[in-house]
């Protein structure tokens, strides 16, 4: 799960990171407020959405008056921000949040994240922040290192402070500062923690510029303060519906949308689609504990999406019985008829009497014997 | 001879009056596999599906002998009974339970180091060696003894490449999920070790997916280290970078983990690479004759 900039902000406050003052907008009204109340000769005005890349989207300003920040409020809310994260449907700016500016001497990138090789949270730093990652990774990667943290006590501040070209009062800053944030990431079940950039001011302070946090969603049952910051207004809202029966649903851009128990078999199946020369439409994983009501809202769910052209079903039912996902059909299909082709492979437990309900029902169903056949019958359908 | 798990080993459930608990156990039962009773805190001395219930995991090593745990805890408790099962001296824990937080898998991880306990999981189907016994939750039915080791990450993409193996007479040594999680147990080395070992064990079927570089480093050790054919696919050729496609450890992230580099470095290996999921048993044929 992930929260907003200011929300991740507010977190590593409370840990006593060091990061700049500021209040949020939801209005312009709000954000000439809080550039008043700040003070000061230079503010940031940032739109708070769930994705990476704003700066270059124009969707992070620089502000030398109230009156700027009062323009940058009216331009950036209710727009939509079409980032390198967010697709080219973009995202609306519904929240600012307006900062104090700082005089910033250098810029550094550091992240803490989960290293599934070291098993360990490992610590990602490089002198060269405020950059996309990734591509300084692709292009000049003896600027980025790894160190695995096994044990806080060990930190390796100084040669993390040395590589970073931290010294004397910054480097024992940096010191503090990384005890703090393993302790934020490790007491708030972070599966992400990332300032980029985290910078040097002229002045001699080390700040965290921008921050985003990754909740692991595992870990949300003991964080109830990380879930009340979940914008649901960022999220796909058919990935909420369908979370709230249990099912793994994410949404893309093809044309054939899939049902199958099973996230490797979901993920087999989407890539047989593409074998076959089409694209799916969804990943969609019913998971194990399958009942009527999660299967009949996996039907609506592929039956109202206008981008859907077929459908496949694809079950190989061990605990998952084929029988429940044929009562599922018939249910959904009392309030969201059947427009698009439907093939379905059912094989294991019960798949007799799967076949048998759909079949008395006298739908108009293809049956597949295997993935390959079910994956042409619905490519050949579209 | 098959891999870790055989008609002898005397197994246990931990959360074993619970609803999962029960109905895996009793599939378990009837399978044939030796289950000499299971742990619930607090329900010890009480009979469940005929067999005892205890305590702890230490008295039924005491009053039973067990050898081997299969654990369907909630996720909050998962974690302690997988250290609880380890100090008790099991040396194979099966960890079913779905949504452990990864800290907490870090932590028993640094836990297990130095133990000789054996971890299949968690979120995983768990082990079978067909005809003798399985500690899971796999479909028994389409499973057969003989002739090819599976090792895989996903669940129901393993039974469709076990029910491959049968329908073309090959069957099955042993069959290991070692599930979804991005830290978890037994991993494609550990498995790929005990199967080239394995003199029942001819040919291996191995399947990854997306995130990690588990299958990187097994194409490595493929290379140095095992002679037997192996035949291997990896889900998620289409996922989006960025997604979570259901399993917590498969993502691909900053540019890492993709399917197309893990079909690459297979291949590199001398892995028969296949990538139509529908194909591995016919693959295996081929490989190695009827």
């Amino acid at each position: 799960m992930n929260i907003h900039e200011y929300q991740a902000k507010e977190v590593l406050r409370s840990f006593g990171v060091n990061v700049p003052r500021g209040h949020l907008a939801q209005s312009v009204g709000e954000a000439v407020a809080a550039a008043d109340e700040l003070a000061g000769s230079v503010w940031v005005v940032k739109a708070q959405i769930h994705a990476g890349g704003r700066g270059k989207a124009g969707g992070v300003r620089l502000c030398k008056s109230v009156d700027e920040v009062k323009a940058a409020a009216q331009a950036l809310l209710g727009s939509v921000l079409v980032t390198k994260q967010t697709g080219p449907a973009g995202k609306e700016v519904g929240k600012l949040y307006v900062e104090e500016g700082l005089n910033i001497a250098h810029e550094f990138y550091l992240s803490l994240l989960v290293d599934r090789e070291a098993e360990a949270v490992a610590l990602v730093v490089s002198p060269a922040g405020g950059m996309d990652i990734e591509e300084v990774a692709a292009t000049e990667s003896e600027k980025i290192r790894t160190f695995p943290i096994r044990n806080i006590d060990a930190f390796e501040a100084a040669e993390i402070a040395s590589f970073l070209g931290l010294q004397g009062d910054a480097a024992g800053q940096l010191n503090v500062l990384l005890r703090q944030l393993y302790q934020a990431f490790t007491e708030k079940d972070a599966a992400m923690l990332e300032l980029n950039p985290l910078v040097l001011t002229v002045e001699g302070n080390l700040v965290a510029l921008d921050a985003k946090f990754v909740a692991d969603d595992n870990g949300l049952y003991r964080q109830p303060e990380i879930v009340a910051m979940r914008d649901l207004s960022e999220e796909d809202p058919r990935e909420i519906e369908a979370a709230q029966y249990g099912l793994n649903y994410i949404q893309l851009d093809g044309n054939i949308g899939c049902m199958v128990n099973g996230a490797g078999l979901a993920m087999a199946t989407m890539d047989m689609i593409q074998m076959k020369g089409a694209k799916p439409a969804n990943f969609l994983d019913v998971g194990g504990g399958v009942t009527v009501p999660a299967v009949t809202e996996a039907f609506k769910l592929l039956f109202s999406d206008a981008q859907v052209k077929a459908v496949l079903v694809n079950i190989f039912g061990g605990i998952v019985r084929c029988d429940i996902i044929a009562q599922g059909l018939l249910e959904a299909i009392k309030t969201h008829p059947m427009n698009v082709p439907v093939v379905m492979r059912l094989v294991g437990t019960n798949e007799d009497a799967g076949r048998k309900l759909v079949k008395d029902a006298g739908l108009d169903v293809r049956w597949a014997e295997n993935l390959d056949e079910a994956a042409s019958m619905a490519v050949g359908a579209i | 001879m098959s891999v870790l798990l055989d008609q002898s080993t005397r197994v246990i459930c931990q959360g074993f009056t619970g609803k999962q608990g029960s109905f895996h156990s009793e599939q378990m039962l009837a399978y044939g596999t030796n289950f000499v009773g299971g742990v619930t805190p607090g329900k010890g001395g009480q009979q469940h599906l005929d067999k005892p219930v205890f305590n702890s995991v230490g008295d039924a090593v005491r009053e039973e002998g067990a050898e081997a745990t299969v654990i369907f805890v909630p996720p909050r408790f998962a974690a302690d009974a997988i250290i609880e099962a380890a100090d008790a001296g099991l040396r194979l824990i099966v960890c079913i339970t779905e949504g452990i937080p990864v800290l907490d898998m870090l932590r028993v991880k640094a836990q297990l180091k130095g133990s000789d306990a054996v971890l299949i999981g968690p979120n995983c189907p768990g082990i079978i060696t067909p005809g003798a016994a399985k500690i899971g939750i796999m479909p028994a039915h389409i499973h057969q003894p003989g002739r090819v080791g599976v090792i895989s990450r996903s669940g129901t993409l393993t039974y469709e490449a076990v029910d491959q193996l049968t329908r073309v007479g090959l069957g099955q040594s042993t069959c290991i999920g070692m599930g979804g999680d991005p830290i978890h147990g037994m991993d494609f080395i550990d498995a790929l070790k005990l199967f080239e070992a394995d003199e029942q064990t001819e040919g291996i079927v191995m399947i990854g997916e997306i995130g990690g570089s588990d299958e990187e480093n097994a194409a490595e050790f493929i290379q140095a280290h095992v002679s037997k054919p192996v035949v291997a696919f990896i889900a998620g050729a289409t996922a989006p970078k960025g997604k979570r496609m259901g399993h917590a450890g498969a993502i691909i992230s900053g540019g890492k983990g993709t399917a197309r580099a893990k079909f690459a470095a297979l291949e590199a290996a001398g892995v028969a690479v296949e990538h139509n999921p529908t194909l591995l048993g016919q693959r295996m044929v081929a490989l190695l004759g009827n």
